[in-house]
C-alpha cells in the first residue's frame, strides 16, 4: 500500500538568495541597482549641496535676461538685447545647419569615395584608399583648424579688391567673391514677393518663414509627385507589354517647367555682392567659419561613410551580379536594381551613426568661431552668467534631442528598405 | 566645444571633491605650489619664455604671492586659461588665484562669486587696426569686421558702443589671443578690439607694429586685478595685501635692491610695518613677519614690475598713464598699513 504524500515543498529561506542560482543573479542585479542609484544620488546630492554653500543655487531666470551680445551669423533675426534664450535658439538653428549641409556633403562624397575605392583603376582606387586613411587618422578637430587657417591664409581680403589694380579680382562675371572673410554668392530676389508670415508672435521661438519659399518648394514638390505617377504609368505599360515608353521628357517637363514658370511670375532677379566701404554688401555671404566647419565636417565624416558603403556592396555576393548579368540587366540597371537596393540594408544602420558623429561633433565650432549652440548658449552665456552647470544640462538636452530626432528619422528609413520577410 | 562640457564636468566633479573648503592657505602650504590661473599667452602679462619659465605683469603677482606665503616665488604652478575657461577653473578649486587681466565687474563679484583683490592695471577696451585702412576714430567702423576674444566682457562693450553710435559691424568670435592676431594680420578682420594694454601687447609682437594704429575711443573702464573664491576671506586678505604691499612699496621708495638696508629700520614707521620690523601685521594675515619682504624681492616693487615687463623701455610700451602713484597724478593708491 503506498500512501499519498504532498510533493515535498521547499520552504523559501533567506541564505538561498545567495546560495540558489535560481535567485543569485537577481540577488547581484538588485545589489549592483541599489548601489549604483545610491551613487548616483549621492553625486546629485554632493552637487546640489556644494553649490548651495557657494550661493549658486540652480536657477534658470537667466534664460529670460537680455543677452547683451551679437552673434554674426543669425537664421532669425536677432540682437544683443534679446534673451539668452533666443539667443541659444539662434545656436541650435546654426547647429541644425551645419549638421544638414555636413549630413548631405558626406553622403555624396563618401558614396563616391567608397564606389571608386572599389574600381578596378588601380591609380583611382589607390588614391581613394590614401583619402579615407589620411581624413580617418587626424582628430576633426586639427581638420577643422587647418581648413579655417588655409581659407584665412591664401584667400584674399576683401581690401585686396579694392584700388584701380586690385591684387585679387571676383570670379564668373563679377558675381562671385571669394575672400578670406567668406564666399559671396548672388542671392535670389524676388521683384513681386509675396511677403513673409510671422509665426509665434513675439516668442523665443518666433520666426519668418517666406511666402516665396513655400511657393517654389510646394511647386516643385507638385511637379516631383506628378512625374512619380508617370514612373509609374511607365511600370505599367511595361509589365502589361513588356515595353517602356519614353517618359524622361515629360518627367523632366513636369517638374522644371512650373517652377521656372513660378519664379518668373515672382520676378527673380539675383543680386551681386559689391564691395561697399569694409566689407562686400549684398549677396549671400557664407562666412569663412561655417565653410571651414562644413568643408571639414563632412570630409572627415565622409572617409567613414565610404569605408560604410565599400563594406555594404562586398557584402552582396558575386552571384547577384552574374544572375542579374545572365537575366540581361546592363551594368547600370544591375547596381541600382540588384546591388544597391540590398546594400542599404548594410549600409544604413551604422550611416546612422556617422550622421549623430557629425552632429555632434559639430561642436568643435567654437575653433573656428562658428556661433553654434555650444558657442552662444555653452560658450558666451554660460561665461557671461556664470551658470555652467544649468547651460551645460540644457545643452546636453538639447543634443540629446537634436539626436534622438535624427535616429528616429533614418531608422523609419531603415524599416522601409531592410529585409521584408514574407 | 567638448571643452565646455568636460570643464562643466570637472565643476562638478571638483565641487564634489570637497574643495570648497575653506582654509586655502593650508591647502597651498600642504602642497607646497600655489595653482595660479594666468592667460594662455599674451606678451608682457603673462607668457612662458622657450624655457618654459613664465614671466609677465600677472605673473608677478602670482609670484609675489607664492614669496610671501611660501618663501619661494618659484612655487608656482602656473595653469594657461582661457576667457572661457578662467572662472570655471577658479570656482572649481583648479586655482587658488586667478591673475589674468580679468574685469572687476558686479556681475563677477556678486553673482559669479568671487572676491577682487584689488586692482593692478587700470585699462580700458579699444580697437586696433592697420594704418592703411585709414580710419582715425572707431565711429568710422561702420560694416567693419571685428575680431573678439569670447568669453569676456569686451563683447558686452562692444555690442553697447555700436548701438549706442547705431553703427551695424559683423563680430568675429575667437577663442585665443593667438588665434586673434592670425585673423587680424591676415586680414579677415578690420579690427582687433580688446583692453587697450592686451592691443599694445599685441602689436608689440607684429612684424611691423608701426603698421597699426590704436584709435583713440576707449570705450569701457576695465580694472584688471586678480580675484579669488567667495568664502575664505583669510585667503582674500593675503592676496589683497599682497598687492597693496606692491604697490605701497613703490609708494614708499622700496625696492628689490635697497630692501636689505631698510630692514635695518627706517625712520617711517608705515615701512617699518610693511617690512614687519615694527608691529605684528604679518601675523594678522596668518603668515610671518617677513612676508611682505619676500613679496617685493621676488620681483621689485609694483614700478619695478610694471617697468620690466609692460613700461616703455619694453616692446609692449605702455605709459603709467592712470596707472601712476596717486602722487604722481595716476589713481593707484595702497591702502595704509596699520
Amino acid at each position: 500500500m503506498t500512501t499519498m504524500t504532498d510533493p515535498h515543498r521547499e520552504s523559501f529561506r533567506l541564505s538561498m538568495l545567495l546560495y540558489d542560482s535560481r535567485y543569485r543573479s537577481m540577488t547581484i542585479q538588485i545589489v549592483a541597482l541599489i548601489g549604483f542609484l545610491t551613487l548616483i544620488g549621492w553625486l546629485f546630492n554632493n552637487t546640489a549641496q556644494n553649490l548651495a554653500d557657494l550661493g549658486k543655487e540652480p536657477s534658470f531666470r537667466f534664460l529670460g535676461e537680455a543677452a547683451g551680445y551679437d552673434i554674426n551669423q543669425m537664421l532669425v533675426e536677432y540682437n544683443n538685447q534679446d534673451t539668452h534664450l533666443r539667443a541659444a535658439f539662434v545656436g541650435v538653428l546654426n547647429t541644425l545647419l551645419v549638421a544638414v549641409l555636413g549630413c548631405l556633403a558626406a553622403t555624396i562624397v563618401g558614396v563616391l569615395i567608397g564606389v571608386l575605392r572599389l574600381s578596378n583603376n588601380w591609380i583611382v582606387s589607390r588614391l581613394m584608399t590614401i583619402y579615407v586613411e589620411m581624413f580617418r587618422n587626424v582628430p576633426v578637430l586639427l581638420w577643422i583648424v587647418f581648413t579655417m587657417a588655409v581659407l584665412i591664409e591664401t584667400l584674399p581680403a576683401p581690401r585686396d579688391f579694392r584700388g584701380d589694380d586690385p591684387s585679387a579680382t571676383m570670379y564668373l562675371w563679377d558675381t562671385v567673391a571669394f575672400t578670406n572673410r567668406g564666399f559671396y554668392i548672388p542671392e535670389p530676389l524676388f521683384t513681386r514677393s509675396l511677403g513673409d508670415i510671422h509665426l509665434f508672435g513675439d516668442a523665443m521661438l518666433r520666426f519668418n518663414l517666406s511666402l516665396d519659399l513655400i511657393a517654389i518648394a510646394s511647386t516643385l514638390l507638385a511637379g516631383i509627385l506628378i512625374s512619380g505617377l508617370f514612373k509609374k504609368r511607365a511600370d505599367r505599360v511595361q509589365e502589361a507589354t513588356g515595353l517602356r515608353p519614353k517618359t524622361w521628357y515629360w518627367r523632366l517637363g513636369v517638374v522644371f517647367l512650373p517652377t521656372i514658370a513660378v519664379l518668373m511670375i515672382l520676378g527673380l532677379n539675383w543680386g551681386h555682392p559689391e564691395l561697399k566701404g569694409f566689407n562686400f554688401q549684398g549677396g549671400t555671404y557664407m562666412r569663412n567659419s561655417l565653410i571651414a566647419l562644413w568643408l571639414a565636417l563632412s570630409l572627415y565624416t565622409a572617409a567613414f561613410i565610404a569605408e560604410i558603403v565599400r563594406g555594404g556592396i562586398l557584402a552582396i555576393s558575386k552571384g547577384q551580379t552574374e544572375a542579374a548579368a545572365a537575366l540581361g540587366l546592363r551594368n547600370r540597371r544591375i547596381m541600382s536594381l540588384v546591388i544597391l537596393p540590398q546594400a542599404l540594408r548594410v549600409i544604413i544602420p551604422p550611416l546612422i551613426s556617422q550622421y549623430l558623429n557629425l552632429t555632434k561633433n559639430s561642436s568643435l565650432a567654437i575653433a573656428v568661431g562658428y556661433m553654434d549652440l555650444t558657442g552662444t548658449l555653452m560658450g558666451i552665456t554660460a561665461n557671461q552668467t556664470g551658470r555652467e552647470l544649468e547651460t551645460v544640462l540644457i545643452g546636453m538636452l538639447i543634443y540629446l534631442t537634436i539626436s534622438l530626432a535624427i535616429s528616429a528619422v533614418m531608422n523609419a528609413y531603415n524599416n522601409r528598405v531592410k529585409l521584408r520577410e514574407r | 566645444m567638448k571643452k565646455s562640457v568636460f570643464l562643466g564636468a570637472l565643476t562638478v566633479a571638483g565641487m564634489v571633491a570637497g574643495s570648497a573648503a575653506a582654509a586655502t592657505l593650508d591647502d597651498v602650504k600642504a602642497r607646497g605650489t600655489l595653482n595660479c590661473g594666468v592667460s594662455t599667452g599674451l606678451p608682457g602679462f603673462s607668457s612662458a619664455d622657450e624655457s618654459g619659465h613664465w614671466e609677465g605683469f600677472d605673473v608677478a603677482v602670482c609670484r609675489a604671492v607664492a614669496a610671501a606665503v611660501l618663501g619661494d616665488p618659484e612655487a608656482v604652478e602656473f595653469v594657461p586659461t582661457t576667457g572661457k575657461t578662467r572662472f570655471t577653473a577658479l570656482a572649481s578649486g583648479e586655482i587658488d588665484l586667478l591673475a589674468r587681466n580679468t574685469t572687476w565687474t558686479l556681475s563677477r563679484d556678486v553673482d559669479l562669486k568671487f572676491e577682487f583683490v584689488g586692482v593692478n592695471y587700470y585699462d580700458g577696451q579699444g580697437f586696433l587696426v592697420p594704418k592703411e585702412l585709414g580710419v582715425t576714430s572707431a565711429k568710422e567702423l561702420d560694416g567693419a569686421t571685428v575680431c573678439i576674444q569670447t568669453g569676456t566682457t569686451t563683447e558686452l562693450n562692444l555690442a553697447d558702443f555700436f548701438r549706442a553710435n547705431n553703427i551695424s559691424y559683423e563680430p568675429v568670435p575667437i577663442e585665443t589671443n593667438t588665434e586673434a592676431r592670425q585673423q587680424y594680420i591676415a586680414g579677415a578682420c578690420d579690427a582687433y578690439t580688446t583692453d587697450a594694454s592686451g592691443l599694445a601687447a599685441s602689436r608689440a609682437t607684429f612684424e611691423d607694429p608701426t603698421a597699426h594704429v590704436i584709435l583713440p575711443e576707449i570705450i569701457s573702464k576695465e580694472p584688471l586685478g586678480p580675484l579669488v573664491r567667495h568664502g575664505d576671506n583669510a585667503w582674500g586678505d593675503i592676496a589683497r595685501w599682497t598687492l597693496n604691499a606692491l604697490i605701497a612699496a613703490e609708494e614708499y621708495g622700496i625696492t628689490s635692491t635697497n630692501i636689505d638696508e631698510m630692514l635695518a629700520g627706517t625712520d617711517n614707521p608705515e615701512i617699518n610695518r610693511i617690512l614687519g620690523t615694527e608691529g605684528n601685521l604679518g601675523e594678522m594675515l596668518g603668515l610671518d613677519a617677513d612676508w611682505a619682504v619676500r613679496a617685493i624681492k621676488a620681483g621689485g616693487n609694483y614700478g619695478e614690475i610694471f617697468a620690466k615687463n609692460i613700461g616703455e623701455d619694453t616692446t609692449i610700451g605702455l605709459a603709467r598713464g592712470l596707472n601712476a602713484q596717486w602722487k604722481d597724478g595716476g589713481i593707484l593708491y595702497s591702502m595704509p598699513f596699520r
